[in-house]
């Protein structure tokens, strides 16, 4: 099995704050790795240092053997690491086929692409594709309002679709499910499994216990920015430090 | 060194002036996340306060001039002097001092009118609304005054007793080549003062510590019930207050026309954002120190090296900060950074 | 993208051009078909629809795009001094010149955004504004402004045309570039800008720069770089504005300062703004209207108002023209002061997005409301 994400030895401390502590992770090829712990435990955070918003004070994350830490955001993303956000960063300005279309683009244009006058082929072949993936995410109907006016659960569901469109070699999620009724989670949780199947790599952090159980393979529980346990989900569901300072309330 | 004295004296008095426009520039965009482009006009305003005091107090009526016996000569004497003889003419001297008590309550009002009117429609407007809207208003209100006043410069001396320079070179020990005008001096004093009784203000009354501390943080101060929309208007009429007595005292520096404030604001928006925007102390700080820069690179030995450095010296400083600090001197974190 | 087909920009550009080429007729019953005024109403057109590609496009508003304007200007009445009246070359190099300034001063500026990136382009104004007043006088001739002169060298013409009596004129192979030839001139000029400014607003990498207004971080962590597409946008915008610039030295063959100053910048602002940002038309827009009525207002004085409402009774008549008469004449200023505070109180969208959003609410009333939700929960 080949090791996609590395991350050894991460320090970040905000002022007084000890956000991480000496965090040290590996995904494998084709894991879901499930995040878990208490509010402001540093999960956000350790996602942030993976996709270069946050530069850590020591430490690094390699990636496919390449190290990430130093790069800029776009270059992180364009190795192949797409990140859902807690709080869903779209194009509220833009319409749902815009919003898809331009992660699209960004393998051909990300660095620079300049060119107003030729209409290519490949940007009809774009457009199809994102279509595609509005169509599978059952948001085609809204292809031409715009992001802002959706509604919390299918904000969610739209970054996830322009994560998906790049076909990301490893991907960030960030409590995908938050702030959704019932049957939206339900459904994500499907999707999610679906893109499992395909083998994608992903980390997710998430509250909710029902989607970590369904979804990951393996969980490593933070609590004040360090690693207090990791393992299976059954080893971790029976592990009595993680229950008295996660779990508790929830399975009491 | 006597020269490089009298350039930081030099330097001083005109960062008193950016000091005091940055000053209520940082208060009302600290507090109120207001980005005032008319705060350069209210500055005018304020010396148009001075004009207008020296206007009222020198209201005259032809007299028939006793001096000249041959014909009948006639002279302007204004009313004051003929009512109280010595004392008018005292007060007619003192004209400048003068006006601040007319500029106190004028620009308290403009202030509040303005914060009422209009910006408090823009707190939650983008900042590029801000900026035109208040642009748009510093335009009206300078067209105003020039229907009024004219477009040319009007003098407004300082009285006679201080028209004169003080000779700091004698009183400091440093040989007599060092003279300075007394007026500069008093308006660095005067922009000391003021300054020290915003910060103290704003430190040690209790009303200022709510404003301060909705500075730091608007809605928790909102939370606790205290009424922060009102303080806030209250720190706009303040700041125009400052603003205003910094163009009063700047008459006899400067003699006033209407197109002042726009060369000074552009100049206080650079002095904000090298101090950092929303830090007070970083404006004033960086106002002096624009100030004396400046003057420094008005020396001659300076242009000589670097052709037409004195034009652009306070803009390539700010240039410089931005790049390399971008939250300038002394800035807070996270002002503005979206 | 790419949802305005290749049809619908044709048809578009065929109405355009038309209603550009044929002002002259469908302006003369607004008394504005007159050349000089029809050349501005073209050159600041170009000027504004430039602008538009930066701040309508991409949200970052530049306080210093008349530097462009004037080194456009600088530029050409260099191009007619040393070398040839032909228009071309002052033309080509306008927009060159520009283009390379432009290109220094958003390299630095763009590092910074929102309002630093506005001061940072204020400060270089300024810097250029004080720089052409004092130390440059040998290149813009200081307070007098660039102008010809009976020996300039003209290199190019000295070899083909005995040099004649008195200054020569600008012109394009011989026709001169005054009055309707130059109108016609700068509209086709604008018409090439304006189906560039179309196509940049449709291509992919127009849609970049609008995704960039939208959510920069967003298009950091797409893999986009911003910076290069930033640069590009305010280099273009820039040309366009080193474009009019040369114009107006081609319609009038002198450059001053004053062409900088950030008041100027400001009015380019106020004409995107007016028609509407980010909107095609809506710079056009604004830059006619505040031409038309700058050269409506200033024209006015008093007594043409009283002659203006001598219908009125005499007491009346004079209540009026005491009213309007702060507003005309010198007063114009202060009319475009008023007007930029009321269209930023009550038109945030500019005319053009002003009629949009009625349109819609017409179009809405009639359909069932659709499934609106608030921007928050
Ligand atoms: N940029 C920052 N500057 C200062 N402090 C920060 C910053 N980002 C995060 N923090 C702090 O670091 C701690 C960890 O934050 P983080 O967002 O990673 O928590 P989290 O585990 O994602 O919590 P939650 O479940 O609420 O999302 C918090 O106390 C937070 O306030
Ligand atoms: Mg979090």
């Amino acid at each position: 099995m080949t090791t996609v994400l590395n991350v050894s030895g991460v320090n970040k401390r905000f002022g007084g704050l000890q956000a991480l502590d000496n965090v040290n992770l590996k995904v494998e090829e084709g894991q879901t790795l499930a995040i878990i712990g208490p509010n402001g435990a540093g999960k956000s955070t350790l996602l942030n240092v993976c996709i270069g918003r946050i530069t850590p004070d020591t430490g690094s994350v390699e990636f496919h053997g390449e190290i990430l830490t130093g790069k800029h955001p776009y270059e992180i993303n364009q190795a192949g690491v797409a990140r859902v956000f807690q709080t869903p960063e779209i194009f509220t300005e833009l319409n749902l086929l815009e919003n898809v279309m331009i992660p699209a683009l960004s393998k051909r244009d990300g660095t620079y692409h300049f060119n107003i006058i030729a209409r290519m082929k490949e940007e009809k072949q774009i457009q199809a594709e994102a279509l595609h993936f509005l169509e599978d995410f059952g948001l085609e109907e809204q292809r031409f309002s715009d992001a802002g006016s959706l509604s919390r659960g299918d904000k969610r569901r739209l970054e996830l679709a322009m994560c998906l469109v790049q076909h990301p070699k490893l991907l960030l999620l960030d409590e995908p499910t938050a702030g959704m009724s019932r049957l939206d989670t339900n459904s994500t949780i499907e999707l999610l499994k679906k893109i499992k199947e395909r083998g994608m790599t992903k980390i997710i952090i998430e509250h909710d216990m029902q989607v970590v159980f369904s979804l990951a393979d393996k969980i490593v529980v933070l609590a004040q920015g360090a690693i207090i346990a990791e393992g299976t989900p059954d080893e971790v569901k029976n592990n009595p430090k993680v229950q008295e300072a996660y779990l508790g309330d929830e399975h009491a | 060194m006597d020269a490089i004295f009298l350039q930081i004296l030099n330097g001083l008095d005109k960062g008193g002036a950016y000091a005091l426009i940055a000053l209520g520039l940082t208060l009302v965009f600290g507090t109120l996340g207001v980005v005032n482009f008319a705060h350069g006009a209210v500055f005018m305003l304020g010396a148009f306060c001075a004009v207008t005091t020296q206007h009222l107090l020198t209201f005259s009526k032809k007299v028939k001039d006793e001096g000249i016996t041959f014909f009948d000569a006639y002279k302007e004497v204004p009313y004051l002097e003929i009512w109280w003889g010595e004392t008018g003419s005292f007060i007619i001297d003192y004209k400048v001092p003068f006006s601040i008590l007319l500029a106190v309550p004028v620009m308290l009002l403009i202030g509040l009118a303005m914060e009422r009117g209009l910006i408090r429609f823009f707190y939650n407007r983008p900042h590029a609304d801000q900026i035109l809207v208040t642009f748009g208003l510093a335009i009206v209100i300078q067209e105003i005054v020039k229907s009024i006043y004219g477009a040319n410069p009007i003098p407004v001396p300082a009285p006679e007793i201080v028209s004169g320079s003080a000779n700091i070179g004698i009183l400091l020990g440093l040989g007599d080549s060092v003279v300075y005008p007394w007026w500069r001096l008093i308006y660095l004093a005067n922009a000391l003062v003021v300054i020290a009784a915003v910060f103290s203000f704003l430190k040690f009354t209790t009303y200022g510590m709510v404003v301060r501390a909705g500075m730091q943080d608007r809605e928790t101060v909102g939370l606790l019930g205290i009424n922060i929309q009102h303080r806030f208007t209250v720190v706009f009429g303040l700041a125009s207050i400052v603003v205003g007595i910094a163009g009063a005292m700047y008459t006899p520096i400067l003699s006033p026309d209407y197109h002042m404030g726009m060369d000074f604001l552009v100049l206080s928006f650079v002095v904000v954002v090298v101090g950092g925007m929303g830090s007070l102390e970083g404006a004033v700080l960086a106002g002096f120190m624009l100030g004396v820069l400046q003057s420094f690179a008005a020396m001659n030995e300076v242009k000589a090296v670097f052709p037409g450095i004195d034009q652009i010296i306070v803009y390539l400083v700010a240039v410089i900060i931005l790049l390399t600090r971008p939250r300038g001197l002394m800035g807070r974190k996270g002002v503005m950074e979206d | 993208m790419d949802t305005v087909s290749r049809k619908g920009e044709l048809r578009l550009m065929l109405i355009f051009s038309a209603a550009v080429l044929l002002m002259p007729v469908w302006l003369s019953p607004f008394g504005a078909a007159y050349p000089d005024l029809l050349q501005k109403f073209a050159i600041f057109g170009i000027f504004a629809v430039g602008f538009n590609i930066l701040f309508g496009l991409t949200g970052y508003l530049s306080f210093g795009h008349a530097v462009f304007l004037g080194v456009g200007s600088y530029a050409a009445v260099w191009s007619f001094k040393l070398f040839t009246m032909n228009v071309i070359p002052a033309v080509i190099f306008g927009v060159i010149f520009s283009g390379i300034f432009a290109a220094l001063i958003g390299f630095v500026s763009l590092r910074r955004s929102g309002i630093y990136f506005s001061i940072l382009t204020l400060a270089f104004a300024q810097m250029s504004y004080n720089l052409a007043y004092s130390v440059l006088t040998p290149i813009t001739n200081g307070e007098t402004g660039l102008q010809l002169r009976l020996h300039d060298l003209r290199m190019i013409d000295a070899l083909f045309i005995e040099a004649g009596e008195g200054l020569p004129l600008t012109n394009l192979f011989g026709i001169k570039m005054s009055g309707y030839p130059g109108f016609y001139f700068c509209a086709v000029l604008l018409i090439i800008g304006f189906y560039l400014a179309l196509r940049v607003k449709n291509s992919p990498f127009g849609l970049a720069l609008k995704a960039i207004k939208s959510n920069q971080t967003r298009m950091g962590y797409t893999g986009f770089n911003s910076r290069p597409y930033m640069l590009s946008a305010f280099m273009i915008s820039g040309m366009y504005a080193g474009l009019a610039g040369a114009l107006l030295a081609v319609t009038d063959p002198l450059a001053g300062a004053e062409r900088m100053q950030w008041t100027a910048s400001g009015e380019v602002v106020l004409m995107t703004i007016l028609g509407g940002a980010g909107t095609l038309i809506g710079p056009l827009l604004g830059a006619g209207l505040i031409k038309y009525f700058e050269n409506i207002f200033s024209s006015y004085d008093d007594s043409l108002l009283h002659q203006a409402f001598s219908y009125l009774p005499d007491a009346m008549n004079d209540v009026v023209v005491g009213m309007i008469s702060p507003f005309v004449g010198d007063g114009w200023h202060l009319t475009l002061g008023a007007l930029f505070m009321v269209i930023i109180i009550f038109l945030p969208g500019g005319i053009v997005g002003g009629i949009t959003h009625l349109w819609q609410r017409l179009v809405k009333k009639n359909q069932e409301p659709t499934e609106m939700e608030g921007k928050q929960q």
